[in-house]
């Protein structure tokens, strides 16, 4: 009757915490995490929500577990630095309810501003962490930690990694089980975090970790596999199956719990084999503190990296001495990823780059904006970083300095952080442009619904947060909403405001180009009779459009999707718009 | 049986997600242990990206690596020189002829090669579709893809009902005809 299944490791992760009885899951989109809360929102029995950052959807998991339930968070990596307030002070807490917080690293930084590793963030938090190798142990590690969470009382994270979240691999589907509701009782000591009562829980962080790691060393999900002695490797995550790759004989140490670590189960192995490896992708979390322990042997980083992902061959080469000669061909140019055809950012980047205006960028499919051939934007940090980084400068410098600046920020990131830094610079006087792109919804991670597009993760329409509204409603007068893809508007705009001498907000609206169900009725063709050849509308650099050998242009036109950014960019009207088919 | 191992590469967006899921289907379908491994996010946007299909009796990692494809099924004939370095000695790369040009040679920072099919010819066992011009004689560019896997599919292992039906239960219902067909023109094309 059980079901096999090839499942991606995100909807494994999904599948795990169904299984588990999970009533509550909240959580902020974010690659590799993402696939974990769309694929839980398929279960009908199970409320799953996009809140508007990581911090409020920890909260929301948090009060869901000391409401008594099952409940759960998904966040990117540097998703759980904005969740890290609630997370450290809700290890002193404990949970009521399992809690389980799924964040996802991403080693070689397929789609992120940096690479760090939350192993590091959970020791700093005093929280376990749970790490499956493939998409079988990734859901039966999620209900294992579930169980963890409960009986020691703490919330637990399930780190995985981009490798893990985006490949599939078979599962067994199992029945949903929901544990009964715990009863709600009153018990300040424990979840209120006052100076007080944190001092005495602080005691009980320190214990409960403690006792974990004494326990790990038989639990279930650490488990050492003796072959040839000669040879063994401490690995976890993904990093295991490059050792059983590359050298299926060699002894393995699997840990499943990567904090705390079991030491008397590492000591163990460490005495029995002859070559001691640690294998873990990103920091040396496992290495340092079995180094500490004395355990002398252990080659880690010396040979390994730091940086990237893993791979069987990097054991070939650095374990087992093999020539790793693979040349790629030589002049083979590189494809970075770009704006699509009719993406309306490429339109407002457009416009800046003729006012040469610079930008303090965001994050989103709109950071391509800093690479050529737009170039526009200068910055780009952290989520919401662009507004209040703009408004560091204007306070470094003063309001002349940021004429030719703007910040530009896109609606879903607007409403995870950006709303507080526009707050900011309406409280503390601040001038400065700054220009929400709405493309009515989170484009960069596959196109999520928020607060302000109208419509929840569950499919059902709720009133949209009306973002003009709201800055209005700030104390800014200066809001105007223009249509990104008219060119005339938007350089009007931006050289009224950027010269106003005030605080104000351009709200660029049209929506992304791929989102589902808009049609496209137009297409734009060329007219060479009419072409100068002067490359103008090549100049924004959209992938449908390309040169002729005899400098004319050519329109593809299963890409173009009309938006008439060409059009307008053409002096010499040598581009219509014509109807699609025609 | 060693695992074999396929790699899908193309442009984001000409859809490698869906082949390497129509692949996964298949070995399950041939109940062989399968894993996959995908590329989601910043590179669906336009850039170069690369799936893996590996299936047998059990796989451990879910990438094929350099030197060890067995099959390398490329949409975009730039992109099959790019990962040319994967293949076996003894593999077959399987090219959809068609050109798509990176921004980087849109913008004159880099040119694109010349010759890339022969380049192809000259190192390993190689298959050339016309994928796109079939597409568009079946009625729309739209199943180029299909085009590529159906010619991709005389050097696996599947039988060609497993095919059929696992492509009837992956894509759009009001597609199935289309894409048989697509399928079929593919096959055919490689014979
Ligand atoms: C703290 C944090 N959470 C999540 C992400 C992942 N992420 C990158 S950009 C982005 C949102 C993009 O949406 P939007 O601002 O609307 O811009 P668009 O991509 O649509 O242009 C998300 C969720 C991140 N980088 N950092």
């Amino acid at each position: 009757m059980s079901e096999k299944k090839i499942l991606l490791g995100n909807e494994a992760i999904a599948r795990g915490a169904y299984e588990a009885g999970v009533k509550v899951s909240a959580a902020y989109p974010g690659t590799p995490s993402t696939e974990v809360s769309e694929a839980l929102a398929k279960y009908d029995e199970v409320y799953a929500e996009w809140s508007p950052n990581e911090k409020v959807a920890t909260e929301v998991a948090i009060g869901a577990s000391i409401a008594g339930v099952r409940s759960m968070c998904a966040m990117k990596h540097v998703g759980l630095n904005v969740a890290a307030d609630p997370l450290y002070t809700a290890a002193y807490t404990g949970v009521n309810g399992g809690m389980v917080l799924v964040v996802a690293d991403d080693p070689g930084m397929y789609s992120s501003q940096n690479e760090q590793d939350t192993r590091m963030v959970a020791r700093a938090a005093m929280v376990p962490v749970v790490e499956p190798s493939d998409s079988a142990e990734a859901k039966a590690f999620m209900k294992y930690a579930f169980e963890l969470s409960e009986t020691y009382d703490t919330p637990v994270i399930l780190r995985s990694t981009t490798r893990l979240s985006h490949s599939q691999g078979l599962v067994e589907l199992e029945e949903r089980k929901v544990p009964e509701d715990v009863p709600y009782e009153r018990n300040a000591a424990k979840f209120v975090m006052m100076p007080g009562n944190a001092i005495k829980r602080h005691l009980v962080v320190e214990a409960r970790m403690k006792k974990m790691a004494e326990d790990a060393v038989s639990m279930p999900i650490n488990r050492a596999e003796y072959r040839d002695l000669s040879v063994g490797f401490i690995t976890c995550g993904i990093a295991y199956q490059y050792v059983r790759e590359a050298m299926p004989d060699a002894s393995v140490l699997k840990l499943g719990l990567v904090n705390p670590l079991p030491r008397k189960l590492i000591e163990e192995f460490a005495a029995k084999v002859d070559r001691l490896y640690i294998f873990e992708e990103l920091e040396p979390v496992i290495e340092e503190q079995v180094k500490a322990w004395g355990i002398s042997k252990a080659v880690g980083k010396e040979i390994f990296t730091v940086q990237g992902e893993y791979s069987a061959n990097l054991l070939r080469e650095r374990v087992l001495g093999q020539k790793m000669e693979f040349t790629p061909e030589k002049d083979v140019p590189a494809r970075p990823p770009i704006l699509c055809p009719g993406c309306p950012h490429r339109s407002v980047f457009t416009a800046l780059k003729q006012l040469k205006i610079r930008a303090a960028g965001d994050i989103g499919c709109y950071t391509l904006g800093a690479v050529a051939p737009l170039g526009v934007i200068d910055t780009t940090i952290c989520m919401g970083a662009s507004i209040s980084s703009l408004h560091g400068m204007e306070k470094a410098k003063g309001t002349d300095y940021i004429k030719n600046w703007v910040a530009v920020i896109g609606d879903s990131t607007f409403m995870h952080t950006g709303v507080n830094s526009l707050m900011n610079m309406v409280y503390n006087q601040a001038k400065g442009t700054v220009i929400i792109l709405d493309n009515s919804t989170t484009g960069m991670t596959g196109h999520q619904d928020h607060a302000a597009t109208g419509k929840t993760l569950k499919g059902e329409i709720v009133p949209a947060i009306d973002i003009p509204a709201l800055c209005r409603a700030m104390g800014i007068s200066r809001v105007r909403e223009v249509n990104a893809f008219d060119q005339e508007a938007l350089v009007n705009a931006l050289r009224e405001e950027v010269n106003a001498d005030a605080l104000s907000v351009i709200i660029t609206q049209a929506p992304c180009a791929l989102l589902k169900g808009l049609k496209f009725p137009d297409k734009c063709r060329p007219i060479p009779e009419k072409c100068k050849k002067c490359g103008a509308c090549l100049k924004p650099g959209c992938p449908a459009l390309t040169k002729n050998e005899d400098g004319t242009i050519s329109i593809d036109e299963t890409m173009c999707n009309g938006c008439g950014l060409c059009m307008q960019l053409c002096k010499f009207g040598a581009i219509e718009k014509i109807k699609a088919g025609e | 049986m060693d695992s074999k191992n396929i790699m899908i590469v193309g442009v984001g967006g000409q859809g490698t997600l869906l082949t390497s899921r129509i692949l996964g289907k298949l070995a399950v379908g041939a109940e062989y242990d399968v894993k996959l491994s995908e590329v989601h996010g910043m590179a669906q946007r336009g850039g170069s990206v690369v799936t893996f299909v590996r299936y047998g009796e059990q796989v451990a990692e879910p990438i094929v690596e350099e030197g060890q494809a067995d099959v390398l099924i490329a949409f975009e004939k730039l992109e099959a020189l790019r990962y040319l370095h994967f293949l076996k000695k003894d593999g077959v790369v399987v090219v959809n002829d068609w050109r798509i040009d990176p921004i980087t040679v849109v913008t004159g920072a880099a040119s694109y090669p010349d010759g890339i099919l022969e380049r192809l010819k000259k190192e390993r066992k190689t298959i050339v579709v016309e994928a796109m011009a079939e597409a568009k004689r079946l009625g729309t560019p739209k199943v180029f893809n299909v085009v590529v896997l159906g010619a991709a599919a005389r050097h696996m292992t599947f039988s060609k009902e497993l095919w059929l039906s696992v492509i009837e239960e992956t894509v759009p219902p009001k597609t199935v005809e289309l894409n048989k067909a697509a399928f079929e023109a593919g096959y055919q094309l490689s014979v």
